[in-house]
This record gives structure tokens, C-alpha cells and sequence, in this order.
């Protein structure tokens, strides 16, 4: 048992130190936590391979060890073709998956109710609403009057609540070294929760399938100190205000540069950050697909005079 | 293509083929895609041509695809399984080559070898001809090729309706076929979840491609699993207890059942999407009260039992040749058959674990968590008995054994993967990546691939009276074992540092060297593929050095060793009496099996018929017309497959009768050569004294 954690943790210490991972660009990978979610869901991982590894090992020493033993043109040891059935035998083949399952299955209600994504982590957690457009992603900072295009940036130790929707296809977040994913709906409203616990940067994405822009539909999180993050909400932005105005810009299908031509900002993979120009964005998108709002904020189907858009 | 429709060809114009791509814009993407088309226009034309200068057009009409004959229909179940699982690995190979040319940045246009739009397509119909076109045709196949024989049944309970089924699914795979040339497929994935696969997101005739190819092949699997449960619990030779039936005659019950129940739920996600997109229904659509969270939820409560469905027959194979190359008894029959009932019955509980990710609360995730880690029991007691078969046995390293080999020790790292995403709280991190990829690879290569090639190459002499070449079987199923851990072993690693699945592009260097191996490993399972048809060719060339005309080549105890090889198309002179599990076992334990009847009567056997072959043209016609809106077309073969239905009914069909003269001269032909032919031992089996007679002395299993 501790042998197989201890072999469970040296395969993944071999991926996660793997020097090309470790070595600069965005981290990407929830085997470099920089927040508890992350952080329990790696240690939770090696927990289960750990456990597992009492079914496994035995199939993979003993295959090859029967193999060897009893092949036709060697054999060793007996012969024993009539025999098909042992009582002890059989306690143990069922018995131990049973008994390792139930371990696992202890753990793992263990670690989903700890890890529920719709429970913040503390009290008064930053509000953080996430609208998925195709190919990019809109922030809504309703506190601090802020919207943000692909860039997330959250200040370390103060937990934070996502709230999340589309106005497109389905799409699904994932910032993988602070959190797992959740899809995210038109119409309908999705949670996470998390918090980082040091500074850095990270990269965040969609991982479900959502058309030709796909590949390049990721965002910049960026767990800033307190007073750094202070400081950023102060900044102001590109001097660009979120109304139905931008917004019918930003709903076309386009990756982020393209996006940026269009408002009229030189068309590099650089977030956008606005000023709000409203209150209740989020929820009026949201309404949208129950038949509220009309036609305004872009209506429910694809934009219309879609120029960069995928399939023909 | 939101053009006007014509009355006569629907949206159909010169416009749609990708020579048209091609003229209009010339890169590696519309190359690669009018070269496929290319591939499929001169295959058809090579195919023609050999057929019309061998003049098997006749043999093929007559002997083939009006037989209603359980053991051809299941050649032919493999053979169009084997043409698909070209394709497929193809596929696999060109998004290998693209993906390890698809670093790119944020700011730039996607490049690599393919256009994203032609990448995704690339994944869907990859995904859905793997599933729906190699695996289910291979499972299918075998089961109709073997079960009857095991069972000691002449038939399928339903002959016609078998062809009518395999006609059913042949006009799917056409249809995903045609789409290279005419047209694009959706780019939905093997999912096709909505509402990005609904009419306002996907346009045009790729989604409607996937329909009718599911709602057309689904239905005949459905009819085949009602056929094949039908017959195992009617069609069992007098004596034949359940508990006296071979392993995979069980798994094969299981997976009929499972027929059943989860390919009608396949029909309805896919006809209510139909209707979405065709008649302005919301189903699944973002507004007007639709929620594609059904969809998810419909799909899956078919999805996962299909794993299982797909796997349940290689574990039937796996317990065969266990035993058989083991020379030694199968360990825990019972636990074996418990066991498969109970995946079988608790894979319908586990669905959800598709979507963990979706937004329910931590409770329903924490069940149907638990549920799926359950599943893990039996098949662990699966594979322990297997092992505890081999277990002092006497273990010949033949092809199907090899195979065995590597799944043992591959399917166990699935295993490990699966019990990884069992945790809701881990497949918040992987759910969506190529960890994903790499996990479900990981067990349907090992299992239904291994699983079933070990099948073909155990069964193969009882069809063609030739074993395959173990030379190259072997080099075939090492190949494809080294493939694999090169090809996907890397995915687990990506998906780990946080790649998505489906991804046409990536910027993060780091990738790079992952998919310089994924793409290595790529390349093996193309040499994999190509050792697998040369095996095939070999073996027929080197056909007279390898017939076994006793039956029997591997000294085998199920039923299906008693007949000749090739097994003549009533199977049996006359049905057995089963006596005993391992019945011929058994029979070679008391000394002389091969005894001939004392008498021989007339055999009635079902008379050829088109009506399959009828029944999939009007199916074809149909799923393209309604593909491209030709409505005439459509009409006209909806009308004409009851039409045809009605019609047989109506006429007084006469049945084939064998005479019991030619029974009986041929089964006398058969005895006389057993007894003149050389028995070989099991040293021997390789060689070319094995002649199908083995030495009975040696058996003891
Ligand atoms: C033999 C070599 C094979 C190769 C090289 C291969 C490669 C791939 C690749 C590159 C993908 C896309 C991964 C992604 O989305 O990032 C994929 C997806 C998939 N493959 Fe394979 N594969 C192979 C065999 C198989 C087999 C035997 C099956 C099943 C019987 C299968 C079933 C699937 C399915 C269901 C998908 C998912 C498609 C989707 O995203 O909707 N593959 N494969
Ligand atoms: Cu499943």
C-alpha cells in the first residue's frame, strides 16, 4: 500500500517535473496547484492511483509472471487442467476489489462534497460573472464596474465565485491550476468557487467543443496581491465601455485579436478591459433565452453579418 | 448551402464535392480532403473493375448478399467493419500528423497539415466510425458467426430479419461514406451535443449526415439484439442448459439485452434533434423552453451501456481463448457469469459520469460516482479468472494469446483511468482533455480491438478452412500493442498539463514533444493495419499449407470444433445432444467424438432472398434524400420499405431443403477424412501437420 503511493507519486513527479512543464509560458496544469481546489484535486489523485494500485499490480507482475511460468515451451511447476474453481480463491477475487472500491468509494464522496463548486471557500467571495461568447470569454466584475475580454485577475486570499453563462453553444471553463471546469448555458447559470493562494499567472480555457476558433478560445488568469489587484481595478481599461453597442461586436463569432480590430483596438491576443456601462448585463443575457428583452442585446440566435465565422 | 432547393436534386449542385475546395483554394487541407475523396472514387472503380474481370458479381449476388445464412452475414458483418476500420485508422493518423504541426499562437490564423473545419470533421466521423462502424459491425459479426454454432443452432431465430439488419447498418456506413465526396459531415464530434449541432450553429447537410447514419444503423442493431436474444433463449440444441452455455454465448445474451434497452434511446436523442432541425421543434435548442442538458442525459443513458456493449463480446473471446490455448478448464464459470450479468445490469446505472461537469449538485455526482467505481468489481474478477486460468496451465503464445497478453496489461491502465474519472472532483480537471481521449482509447483498443482481432484469428479457420498466419498475426497484434502505449500514453500526459480534446491548435510549446510521439505511435498503427490486411493476403496465398479441414485446429471443447472447416451452411448433420458444459470436450474425453449421425434427414434452411439487400437500398435512398432535401426520393423510399415488408408477407415463401443424400455424403466425406488425417499435437500446431485433427490424448481441458 504505501509502496503503491509511493510508485503512484514518483509517475505523476515524472509528469509534473517533466522540465518543459516546469520551465515559463502559462500554467496550465492543476499538477502545479496555486489554490486548495487544485491542490486537493492533485493530492486526491495520487490518493486514488495509490489505492487502485492493489487491483493492478497484481495483473501487471503477475501476467508476465504466468507467462514465463507456464508456457507451453517451458513450463515449470504443475499442470492442472481439470481445476476450475477454488471457494477460498473466490473470496479473495471478489473480496478485495470490494473491500478497495468501498475505500474509494469513502474518498471520493469525501473529496466531491469537499470540492462542491457551488460552495464558496469563505466568506464575502469576489463576485466574478463569466459570459462564453464563441471564442472568447466576457468577465463582468459587477462590484467594480469593470468587463474584461480574456483576462481574469483575482486577488490572493479572498475567495472567488464565478457565476457563469453563455450566449452561444454550450461551452464548459477551466482554469486548471486554481479549479476544475464547469459548463456553462444559455439561459441558464453555472458556479464555480475557488480561490488562489499565491501569486502568478495562469491560463484559462474552454474545453468543450464550440466550433473553428476553438483552439484559441483562452484567457489569461492572473492571481495578483491585494494591493496589485487594488491598483488594477483603479487602472482603467482601453478606454472602452461594455454596452449593446460593443457587446454586438464581441458576440460575433471571432477569436479575441479579431475581436479587437473590430472595436477598433490593433488586433493582438491581448485582453480587452472596459468600464461598464450598465448594471445587469449578466442577467438580462440571461433572460434573454427566457423570452425577455426582445431583440435587444443581440437576440438568442448566431449574430447576424457574422464575418469571421466558422463552417460555410 | 441555404440556397433555393430544387425539386428534383434538393440542395445538391456541383458545389459540394472537395475537388470544388480544391480548384477554389489549394493547400494541405483540401489536398488532403479531395485525396480521400480520390481514395473512396478509385477504390469504388478498382473494386468494380476487379469484381467485373473476376466476374464475381454473380458469386457475390448469389452466395453472399441474398444469403440469410447467420455465419456469412457475420463475414460480412467484419468485412465492412474491416473497410471502415481503415478509414478510421487513417483518420486517426492524418489528426496524428496534424496535431504535431499545430503549434501556433494566439494571434495567428490555426495552421497545421488540416483547416480546423476540416479537423473537426476529421474527429467526427472518426469517432463515430469507430464506434457505430468498426466496433459494432466487428461485435455483431462474431456473435452472428459464432453464437449459432456454439448453441448448437443452425439459424438465427430470425434469418431474414438478420440481413435486414446488417442491409440497415451497410447503408449507414455508405452514408458516412459519401459524405467524403459529396458534402461535409458535422463537426459535432461522435456526440454531436446541441445546441452546436442544431440548425442555427450547424447549417448545412454534416449534422443530417450523422442522423441518418445513426438513426438508420441503430435500428438495425436494435433488430439484432432482439434477434440474438430470441435465439439464444430458443435456438439452444436440446440439452443445452443456460448454465451449461460457453462464456461467450453468455456475454452475447448480455449484450442482446442491452440492445434492447440502450439503442432506443439513441433513436429518440437523434429523432428529437431531427425534428429540431428539420421541422422547427426546441427540443434542445437555446431558446423557446429547449434544454440541451436532454439531450446529454438521452444520449448517454445509450452511451454508456454501448461501452459496455462493445466490450461484453471481447470478454466472451477472452474467456475462450483463455481456456483453449491454456489447455486447461475455463476458472469460475459461475463468477465469470455473474459477473457479466452484473456489468451488464449496473451500466445502465452509471451514465451521469458523462457529465459530471454540468452543474448539478455534489450528491448526484457522488452516487452515480460510486455506481461507476462499482462496475469495477466485476470486470476486476473478470480478469483475475482469466489469469487464474492460465494459471497452471500449459500456455501456448499464439496470436490471440498475445493479444490477451496486451490487454491484460493495457486494460488495467484504462481501468486505473476510469477509476481516476470516477471521481467527480478529478474529472472536473480532465473531463473534456485528451486525458479523456487517452482513457476511453485505452480500453476500447485494448479491449474491443484486441478482443475482437483475437476472435477473428481464433474463428477465421472455421470460416475460410485456413488458419491465419501466426508469423505475421503476431507481428500484427505486437504492432498494434506498441502503437498504442506511442500513440496514446502521451494523451494522458497532455491531458494532465491541460490540452483539450478536439483541439485544432495549441500555442504551449511543451506540447511538442508529446505529439512528436503520439504522431510516432500514428504511424505504427498505420503499419499495424497494413501488417493486418497482409496477414490476410499471406494466409490466402499460403491457403493449402494452412487448411485444416478436421475443424479442430486448436483442440478446442465448445461445440463449434465439431463441424468441418469451412463449416458447411447447415452446420450440423444433425442437431447435437448437448450432454455437458464443454460439450466436445467431453466427447474427446470419452474417446471417439467424431461419431456421424445413424441417420440423416432433409435439412430446411432459409431460402436466399434481396430483401435485405432491398430493404438497405430503399434505407440508403432514404437517409440521402433527407440529407440533401430531395422530398420526392424521400417519400418514395419511406413508402417502399413497408411496401417491400407487406409484399413478403403476402407471399408463400418455400424454404430450402437439403436433401439428407447430400448431407449425408458430404458429413461421410468429413468423417472419412478425420480419420485418414495425421492428429496433431499442440507443439505442432503451428506447423503444417496441423491438419484440424488434434491429438485427442492431450486434451484434457
Ligand atoms: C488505431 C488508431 C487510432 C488513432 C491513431 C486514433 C486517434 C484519435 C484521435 C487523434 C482522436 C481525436 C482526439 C481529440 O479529440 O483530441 C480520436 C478520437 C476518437 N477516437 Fe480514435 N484513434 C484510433 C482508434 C480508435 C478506435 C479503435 C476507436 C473505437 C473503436 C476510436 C474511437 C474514438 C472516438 C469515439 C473518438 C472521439 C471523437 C470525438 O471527439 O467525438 N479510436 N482518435
Ligand atoms: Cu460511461
Amino acid at each position: 500500500m504505501v509502496w503503491a503511493k509511493i510508485g503512484a507519486a514518483c509517475l505523476l513527479a515524472c509528469v509534473a517535473l517533466d522540465p518543459a512543464l516546469a520551465s515559463g509560458g502559462l500554467q496550465q496544469s492543476f499538477l502545479q496547484p496555486m489554490g486548495p481546489v487544485a491542490e486537493e484535486q492533485f493530492s486526491h489523485l495520487i490518493r486514488v492511483v495509490g489505492i487502485t494500485m492493489i487491483v493492478i499490480l497484481p495483473v501487471l507482475l503477475g501476467v508476465p509472471f504466468i507467462l514465463w511460468r507456464y508456457r507451453y515451451s517451458k513450463p515449470r511447476g504443475d499442470y492442472t487442467p481439470e481445476w476450475e474453481f477454488s471457494k477460498k480463491l473466490e473470496y479473495a477475487l471478489w473480496g478485495v476489489p470490494v473491500l478497495v472500491v468501498a475505500v474509494l468509494a469513502s474518498w471520493l464522496w469525501y473529496s466531491t462534497d469537499k470540492l462542491d463548486p457551488y460552495v464558496p471557500l469563505g466568506p464575502d467571495p469576489l463576485q466574478v460573472q463569466a459570459i462564453g461568447l464563441d471564442w472568447k470569454w466576457l468577465f463582468i466584475y459587477p462590484e467594480e464596474g469593470i468587463a474584461t475580454v480574456d483576462e481574469l485577475v483575482v486577488p490572493v486570499g479572498r475567495p472567488v465565485e464565478i457565476t457563469l453563462t453563455t450566449d452561444t453553444v454550450m461551452q464548459s471553463l477551466l482554469i486548471a491550476p486554481l479549479t476544475g471546469q464547469i459548463y456553462a448555458m444559455p439561459g441558464m447559470t453555472t458556479k464555480l468557487n475557488f480561490s488562489a493562494t499565491r501569486t502568478g499567472e495562469a491560463e484559462g480555457e474552454n474545453t468543450q467543443f464550440n466550433g473553428d476558433g476553438f483552439g484559441r478560445q483562452k484567457f489569461t488568469v492572473r492571481a495578483l496581491a491585494p494591493a496589485d489587484y487594488a491598483s488594477w481595478v483603479e487602472g482603467g481599461g482601453d478606454g472602452l465601455t461594455l454596452d449593446e453597442g460593443t457587446y454586438a461586436t464581441l458576440r460575433q463569432q471571432s477569436v479575441l485579436a479579431d475581436a479587437r480590430g473590430d472595436l477598433g483596438l490593433d488586433k493582438r491576443a491581448e485582453p480587452i478591459v472596459m468600464t461598464l456601462g450598465q448594471k445587469g448585463i449578466f442577467e438580462q443575457i440571461v433572460a434573454k433565452y427566457h423570452g425577455a428583452a426582445g431583440p435587444r442585446w443581440g437576440g438568442t440566435g448566431l449574430p447576424q453579418g457574422n464575418a469571421t465565422g466558422g463552417g460555410e | 448551402m441555404s440556397g433555393n432547393t430544387s425539386p428534383i436534386f434538393g440542395n445538391l449542385n456541383w458545389n459540394v464535392t472537395p475537388y470544388t475546395d480544391l480548384l477554389q483554394h489549394v493547400d494541405s487541407s483540401t489536398i488532403v480532403g479531395a485525396g480521400a475523396a480520390s481514395v473512396l472514387v478509385f477504390g469504388a472503380i478498382a473494386g468494380v473493375a476487379l469484381f467485373t474481370y473476376m466476374r464475381w458479381w454473380g458469386p457475390l449476388y448469389r452466395i453472399w448478399l441474398t444469403s440469410p445464412d447467420a455465419k456469412k452475414i457475420g463475414i460480412m458483418y467484419i468485412a465492412l467493419a474491416l473497410v471502415m476500420l481503415a478509414r478510421g485508422i487513417i483518420e486517426g493518423f492524418v489528426m496524428r500528423a496534424h496535431q504535431a504541426t499545430a503549434l501556433g499562437t494566439l494571434a495567428q490564423p490555426e495552421a497545421g497539415l488540416v483547416a480546423p473545419d476540416h479537423f473537426s470533421q476529421l474527429f467526427s466521423t472518426h469517432g463515430t466510425i469507430m464506434i457505430f462502424f468498426v466496433a459494432m459491425p466487428l461485435l455483431i459479426g462474431l456473435i452472428n458467426f459464432v453464437l449459432p454454432q456454439q448453441l448448437g443452432a443452425r439459424d438465427m431465430a430470425f434469418p431474414v430479419l438478420n440481413q435486414v439488419s446488417l442491409g440497415l447498418t451497410a447503408a449507414g456506413a455508405a452514408l458516412i461514406m459519401i459524405s467524403l465526396l459529396v458534402g461535409q459531415f458535422g463537426t459535432g464530434g461522435w456526440t454531436m451535443y446541441p445546441p452546436y449541432t442544431g440548425i442555427d450553429f450547424s447549417p448545412g447537410e454534416g449534422v443530417d449526415y450523422w442522423l441518418w447514419a445513426i438513426l438508420i444503423s441503430g435500428m438495425g442493431s436494435t433488430l439484432t439484439g432482439m434477434n440474438f436474444a430470441v435465439t439464444i433463449f430458443k435456438e439452444r440444441a436440446p440439452g443445452m442448459h443456460f448454465m451449461r452455455m460457453p462464456l461467450f454465448c453468455w456475454t452475447s445474451l448480455c449484450v442482446a439485452i442491452m440492445l434492447v434497452y440502450a439503442m432506443p434511446a439513441l433513436t429518440v436523442s437523434s429523432a428529437m434533434l431531427a425534428l429540431d432541425r428539420y421541422a422547427g421543434f426546441h427540443f434542445f435548442t437555446n431558446a423557446a423552453g429547449g434544454n440541451m442538458m436532454n439531450y446529454a442525459n438521452i444520449f448517454w443513458m445509450f452511451g454508456h451501456p454501448e461501452v459496455y456493449i462493445l466490450i461484453l463480446p471481447a470478454f466472451g473471446v477472452f474467456s475462450e481463448i483463455s481456456s483453449t490455448f491454456s489447455g486447461k478448464r475455463l476458472y469460475g464459470y459461475t463468477s465469470l457469469v455473474i459477473a457479466s450479468m452484473s456489468i451488464a445490469v449496473i451500466s445502465f446505472t452509471v451514465w451521469l459520469h458523462h457529465f459530471f461537469t454540468m452543474g448539478q449538485s455534489a450528491g448526484v455526482n457522488i452516487a452515480f460516482g460510486i455506481a461507476t467505481m462499482i462496475i469495477g468489481i466485476p470486470t476486476g474478477v473478470k480478469i483475475y479468472d482469466w489469469m487464474a486460468t492460465m494459471w497452471r496451465g500449459r500456455v501456448r503464445i499464439t496470436t490471440p494469446i498475445v493479444y490477451l497478453t496486451g490487454f491484460f496489461l493495457l486494460f488495467v491502465i484504462g481501468g486505473l483511468s476510469g477509476i481516476i474519472l470516477a471521481n467527480p472532483s478529478i474529472d472536473y480537471q480532465v473531463h473534456n482533455s485528451t486525458f479523456l481521449v487517452a482513457h476511453f482509447h485505452n480500453v476500447i483498443i485494448p479491449g474491443v480491438l484486441y478482443g475482437m482481432l483475437a476472435g477473428i484469428h481464433y474463428w477465421f479457420p472455421k470460416a475460410f478452412g485456413f488458419r491465419l498466419s501466426e508469423t505475421w498475426g503476431r507481428r500484427t497484434a505486437y504492432l498494434f500493442v506498441g502503437g498504442f502505449i506511442f500513440t496514446f500514453m502521451p494523451l494522458y500526459v497532455l491531458g494532465m498539463m491541460g490540452f483539450p480534446r478536439r483541439s485544432p491548435t495549441f500555442q504551449n510549446p511543451e506540447f511538442l514533444p508529446w505529439m512528436y510521439v503520439a504522431a510516432f505511435g500514428g504511424v505504427l498503427m498505420m503499419c499495424a493495419l497494413a501488417s493486418l490486411m497482409w496477414t490476410f493476403w499471406t494466409s490466402y496465398r499460403n491457403r493449402t499449407a494452412l487448411a485444416v479441414p478436421g475443424g479442430d485446429p486448436w483442440n478446442g471443447s465448445t461445440l463449434e470444433w465439431s463441424s468441418p472447416a469451412p463449416v458447411p451452411e447447415w452446420t450440423f448433420p444433425q442437431i447435437p445432444q448437448i450432454q455437458a458444459r464443454g460439450d466436445w470436450g467431453e466427447a474427446k474425453r470419452a474417446g471417439d467424438p467424431w461419431k456421424g449421425p445413424e441417420r440423416y434427414t432433409d435439412i430446411e434452411m432459409p431460402a436466399n432472398t434481396a430483401h435485405g439487400l432491398l430493404i438497405a437500398g430503399a434505407a440508403f435512398a432514404l437517409g440521402f434524400a433527407m440529407v440533401w432535401h430531395i422530398w420526392w426520393l424521400a417519400i418514395l423510399s419511406f413508402l417502399a420499405i413497408p411496401g417491400m415488408i407487406a409484399l413478403r408477407g403476402m407471399r408463400v415463401i418455400t424454404p430450402k431443403i437439403i436433401p439428407a443424400a447430400e448431407v449425408e455424403e458430404a458429413d461421410r466425406r468429413f468423417r472419412q477424412q478425420v480419420a485418414s488425417l495425421a492428429s496433431a499435437t499442440r507443439a505442432d500446431e503451428e506447423t503444417e501437420r496441423n491438419r484440424g485433427v488434434p491429438d485427442l490424448s492431450e486434451f484434457a481441458g
